[in-house]
């Protein structure tokens, strides 16, 4: 095991490859640059391949068909590029391709700013691109988190065929910090079938077809009732998230990513000042983990304070929905662009107790 | 007796190809699967197919194949080639998906010279969707989007691809052929077969433009389509080889 004081960017690019991924294809824009530049050499030291695609499109097209031979593949982009993805990720999970896409999000709408941003919520747990598809979603609050979530992303994608999409923003991605990288994943041990995939060798028995056409809305229906029945799947056995200090929480905060370690730290000062203050922090975004918010006392809790980058809100309604709209809910938030601070947080909790 | 001729090996003799009568999609399909079956390709071979009326062959070929986002057939081709060089990579891809949506793909993919073979069939109009303009539709012809027939001072002037594609440095073989009668077919197929074994033999980038049927569209019969490929298509699109790296 070795500690790296490395960029998340970085580390997001080297635990993929430790992760088993061996394809990228990207084009550059800001706050994401960094992953495609290092793995313009990194793969190709460990027999993989990389492409500045002609365009995000050309790019997250190039994922789908190399991902479709089984290859771990990724692409990165940030918020807008993720826009042009957005109908190549629709065939990638209407076709059922495992494959790992990292939004390094910026603020929006349009070129909006390059700094970091919580306003793609909706854009990546809700509605990635039209027909009612959904990706794995995944949210991290540190570079650890990070380098953590996008190794196992790629056994995520595997073991449900599905593109696993990881949520950050520039705040993650452009910090530096002590991580601990994962280990280099033994190829030998990754999970891959050639049951579906397209293989060196394809007889007539075993010919595959990638096709999302259905001729028919009866033929449709099959395919939806399935994708229906995996996000079950995953609402019943994936939620993730973190409780922090929750157990005599008479506070509670709640928040995810970059704003999900500044709640972090508001709750450390609020209890320094006596405050018993708790904080959920959501690390799947879909599934969201509807479980987390179960436990809260609702018999002495009546309000929730739900922090993030975006104006208007958009996390905050999956928190109401959670919460079966028991709560008051007050919302913490700056635009995209501007970091929320842990004192604003604080002055903001003890002003509404 | 002896068997002279016979469907290529892997090809549905229950599913039929899904083409209107006369169209040389049918055409380009058959000349596409002799080639795979000539070189013993047929387990190798991942077909890319696009959007638009080239994708209903997909059910007719037992063979891999992998239908793309309209317009990006050579970016998917692409990524599946670098990683996997051992499978036989053909795009095949009509004017709307290749030259209209796709052309940064199309562009990209012939300039990085990679070792692809893309077939690219020319019937000057958006087929699947009924018969609207194309990027290579002709001037003065009449589509649905183009009542008044194509103006250069409104639309443009069509793209000839093959030329275009033969200016790159990369590309190895360019060329254009045409379906529209036995003598042209026969020159297509050996068009197609070089391609193909260009790709076998590692040589790079390989472009077969198909001068092609539509009748339905064209609001022609078979017979008069292919009398309008010799009189008036012919003239905008001369046939032949533009570049040849061999």
């Amino acid at each position: 095991m070795s500690k790296e004081f490395i960029k998340g960017n970085e580390a997001m690019a080297e635990a993929a490859v430790r992760g088993g991924c061996r394809f990228f294809a990207g084009y550059p824009i800001t706050p994401q640059n960094d992953i495609p530049e290092y793995l313009s050499k990194r793969l190709f030291e460990v027999g993989g391949t990389f492409i500045q695609g002609e365009s995000e499109i050309a790019s997250i097209n190039m994922v789908y068909g190399v991902a479709a031979t089984g290859v771990r593949s990724m692409t990165s982009s940030s918020s807008p590029g993720l826009a042009l993805k957005s109908e190549g990720i629709s065939f990638i999970a209407g076709s059922r391709i495992p494959a790992v896409i990292i939004n390094v999000a910026r603020g929006g709408p349009a070129l909006g700013t390059i700094q970091g941003a919580q306003q793609d919520y909706f854009a990546s747990a809700k509605a990635i691109a039209p027909g009612g598809f959904r990706c794995f979603v995944v949210s991290p609050s540190t570079v650890q988190e990070a380098a953590d979530l996008v190794y196992e992303a790629f056994e995520i994608a595997d073991k449900y065929r599905t593109p696993v999409y990881v949520l950050t923003d520039g705040v993650i991605g452009n910090m530096m910090e002590i991580v601990e990288l994962p280990p280099m994943r033994d190829p030998e041990e990754m999970l891959s079938s050639d049951a579906w995939r397209i293989t060196k060798y394809n007889d007539d028995s075993s010919a595959r077809q990638f096709s999302t056409y259905r001729p028919t809305g009866e033929m449709l229906t099959v395919d939806n009732i399935a994708m229906a029945e995996l996000y079950e799947e995953w609402q019943e056995k994936e939620q993730r998230w973190e409780a922090f200090m929750m157990e005599d929480a008479e506070v509670v905060l709640t928040a995810y990513g970059s704003a999900g370690r500044i709640a972090k730290s508001a709750v450390k000062e609020l209890r320094a000042q006596g405050i018993k203050a708790g904080l959920i922090r959501p690390i799947t975004l879909f599934p969201f983990p509807n479980k987390a918010y179960e436990n809260i006392n609702y018999d002495k809790i009546d309000k929730i304070f739900v922090v993030e980058m975006s104006i208007p809100p958009q996390f905050v309604y999956d928190v109401e929905l959670a919460t079966k709209s028991q709560l008051d809910y007050i919302n913490i938030n700056t635009s995209g662009g501007v970091i929320v601070e842990t004192e604003s947080i604080v002055d903001k909790v003890k002003e509404s107790m | 007796m002896e068997k002279i001729y016979e469907r290529p090996s892997f090809t549905s003799p229950a599913i039929g190809m899904g083409f209107c009568p006369g169209c040389s999609h049918s055409t380009a399909h058959k000349l596409m699967a002799q080639a795979l079956d000539k070189y013993g390709l047929r387990d190798k071979a991942v077909l890319i197919y696009p959007v638009g009326c080239g994708g209903l062959g997909k059910d007719w070929v037992r063979l891999n194949n992998i239908v793309a986002l309209h317009g990006r057939a050579a970016a998917v081709g692409t990524a599946i080639k670098k990683c996997n060089p051992e499978n036989i990579v053909i795009s095949y891809q009509g004017d709307g998906d290749l030259a209209a949506i796709g052309m940064a793909e199309t562009m990209h993919a012939a300039n990085r010279g990679e070792n692809l073979t893309v077939i690219f069939i020319n019937n000057t109009n958006f087929g699947m969707t009924g018969g609207q303009m194309a990027p290579t539709t002709l001037l003065g012809q009449r589509t649905t989007t183009s009542p008044d027939g194509r103006d250069i001072e409104r639309h443009g002037a069509p793209f000839k691809m093959a030329e275009l594609i033969a200016e790159l440095d990369a590309p190895k073989f360019v060329g254009r052929f045409a379906l529209h009668d036995a003598k042209n077919v026969i020159k297509a197929q050996a068009a197609i077969d070089k391609a193909i074994r260009m790709q076998v033999e590692g040589k790079g980038y390989s472009f077969v433009e198909l001068i092609s049927l539509c009748p339905t569209n064209w609001k022609l019969n078979p017979v008069d389509s292919a009398k309008r490929v010799e009189k008036e298509i012919l003239k905008e699109y001369p046939l032949g080889i533009f570049k040849d790296f061999e």
